[in-house]
């Protein structure tokens, strides 16, 4: 921890890091998985299904990387194409109408960039569900648990707690797309990660994200078991919530500072 | 090829049953060589024009020639001036960048905001400038959109938004991700009111403002010619290693595949915005 800003750039892009699906299968028991987006296609990059979190069934979505060449390629990386965006909507909508929680784990460099993911609307794909996710009737928490890449990873990240791993990272690009937009020089990437305020500390101070995990015993049983309570704490908590929308609408509205706020960092 | 057709008005509609006003030209005039026909334009003859080629190339404009475009004379109120950008992060050269766009461009932010009547009839309306900083979200421009679609709901009000943008504004890093989360979340409570909300998407509209607010209409309409997409076209190259073919991501390639209502020339802009209002006018509901 406290590494410069681009060696923990480095680290949440770590192959070796656990996964959505590592997530998912020792955290949650009974997990099925859930296909399609009932309007194109089924994306791998975005796993989700119903799961049993302790005796409470939860809604459980995640961007999945993969950890070896093949496994990763399937997964075109963890950069969803707009039905895997569409995908994780149905099933909160699903979670909504039964009255379950979602839990969603955020790990992706961002949204996928080609022709198939414009032609299908990955803006709208998005923008849908930032719309909708700011209203849906369950309790939402996101984890970012590795790269937290842009608009790719806020549709998935619209909750009512949003919490972060140690050496995740969020950002609104690519410190090597900043780097190369502003200054024309990707290898500039690491002044670009140190401005843009990208680690889990920065996000916290900026009012974006409500807790830092810890990783020191990453991928061991005791890490996982202390995540599980933790989010059953909070489901429990955000349950009795009688105004959830409403502080979910003020969690959002309250970020941004201006030349006239009164609060500059 | 396929651009000239397309932007030639097809119909009534699109053409606004408006002729340009001929206009006297100058020896020496200054002219402005349009990037799709090449030919000379004088430069009175495109400002009488609304900007436009009589090819139908759509040139930029400037947001605050656009209110005047589409509101009813000496009807625009701006609202939220106030709010300006900051350098939230002590981002390198964002300061100085602000102050020279700023006067470049005579203008505060990114957005102007308002209301206006249209026809006749009240609304709110944004405006995006192209001018400063490609239209960028940053803090102030999502806290001036948010603000604007909470007003209109308190106020029952239609909104109407000309979006262009490069996306977040990368020098307010995650604060500038979030305003897509912040205003998203406006313009839902605005629907649930029940309240229309038409979007143009102008040339280019792409990033977070894609991802966000500029697809959220009820109505989207596009005008001809104009860049709509989330990612760019260089990155996408980059990432694919394929050529692009020239039409993608513009206008009718959007409307081909589904994401916008429709295509409206300037020309016919304000007549349509007008009648799309009336239609979801309350005194017309029975």
């Amino acid at each position: 921890m406290n590494g410069a800003p681009y060696e923990r750039v480095k680290l949440a892009r770590d192959s070796a890091r656990p996964t959505g699906l590592d997530y998912i299968r020792k955290i949650f028991k009974g997990f099925i998985e859930m296909h399609g987006d009932r309007r194109y296609a089924d994306d791998p990059a975005i796993v989700g299904g119903i799961a049993w979190l302790g005796e409470r069934p939860v809604t459980v979505i995640a961007i999945e990387k993969g950890h070896m060449a093949k496994d990763r390629a399937y997964r075109n990386f963890g950069a969803p194409h707009p039905e895997g965006y569409r995908k994780a909507l149905r099933l909160m909508k699903q979670a909504e109408k039964f009255g379950r929680p979602v839990i969603c784990f955020v790990d992706t460099s961002g949204a996928y960039c080609g022709i198939g993911a414009e032609e299908r609307g990955q803006g709208q794909a998005i923008a849908e569900n930032l719309v909708e996710m700011s209203t849906l009737c369950v309790p939402i928490i996101s984890v970012l648990i590795g790269e937290g890449g842009s608009g790719g990873a806020l549709a998935l990240a619209v909750a009512d707690s949003v919490w972060m791993l140690e050496n995740s990272v969020y950002s609104v690009i690519s410190p090597e797309g900043c780097a190369s937009i502003l200054w024309k020089d990707s290898t500039k990437a690491e002044t670009a990660a140190a401005s843009l305020k990208l680690t889990a500390e920065d996000a916290k101070s900026l009012g974006v994200i409500e807790r830092i995990l810890s990783e020191n015993d990453i991928g061991k049983k005791e890490f996982y078991d202390r995540i599980r309570n933790m989010l059953d704490d909070e489901i429990k908590e955000l349950s009795l919530e009688t105004d959830l929308l409403s502080k979910r609408y003020g969690r959002f509205r309250r970020i941004g500072i201006t030349a006239d706020s009164k609060e500059q960092l | 090829m396929a651009l000239i057709n397309f932007l030639k008005p097809k119909n009534q509609l699109e053409e606004g049953g408006r002729t340009a006003a001929p206009v006297q030209q100058d020896e020496g005039e200054p002219e402005k060589n349009c990037p799709n026909c090449h030919k000379d334009i004088p430069l009175s003859r495109l400002w009488a024009n609304d900007l436009v080629c009589s090819c139908g190339y759509h040139f930029r404009m400037k947001a605050r020639q656009r209110i005047k475009m589409i509101a009813d004379r000496d009807s625009f109120n701006e609202m939220f001036r106030e709010i300006r950008s900051g350098n939230p992060l002590g981002f390198p050269g964002y300061a100085d960048k602000l102050e020279t766009v700023a006067a470049a461009s005579g203008e505060e932010e990114a957005v102007i905001c308002g209301t206006a009547d249209v026809g006749g009839q009240s609304c709110c309306l944004f405006v995006m400038e192209s001018y400063f900083m490609m239209g960028s979200m940053g803090s102030a421009v999502g806290e001036r959109i948010t603000r604007l679609f909470e007003y209109a709901t308190e106020h029952r009000l239609p909104v109407i938004g000309f979006t262009v943008s490069g996306g977040a504004r990368m020098q307010e890093g995650l604060l500038s991700l979030m305003q897509m989360a912040k205003t998203s979340a406006a313009v839902k409570r605005h629907s649930d009111a029940g309240l229309l909300y038409i979007a143009v998407l102008t040339d280019p509209t792409t990033g977070g403002v894609t991802a966000s607010f500029a697809m959220e209409a009820d109505i989207i309409l596009a005008e001809p010619g104009a860049t709509v997409g989330f990612a760019g076209a260089r990155v996408i190259e980059q990432t694919t290693r394929k050529t692009l073919p020239k039409e993608f991501q513009k206008a009718e390639f959007v409307l081909k595949h589904g994401f916008v209502d429709g295509i409206v020339a300037r020309a016919g802009q304000k007549k349509l915005l007008c009648d799309l209002l009336k239609m979801h006018s309350r005194s017309v509901m029975l």
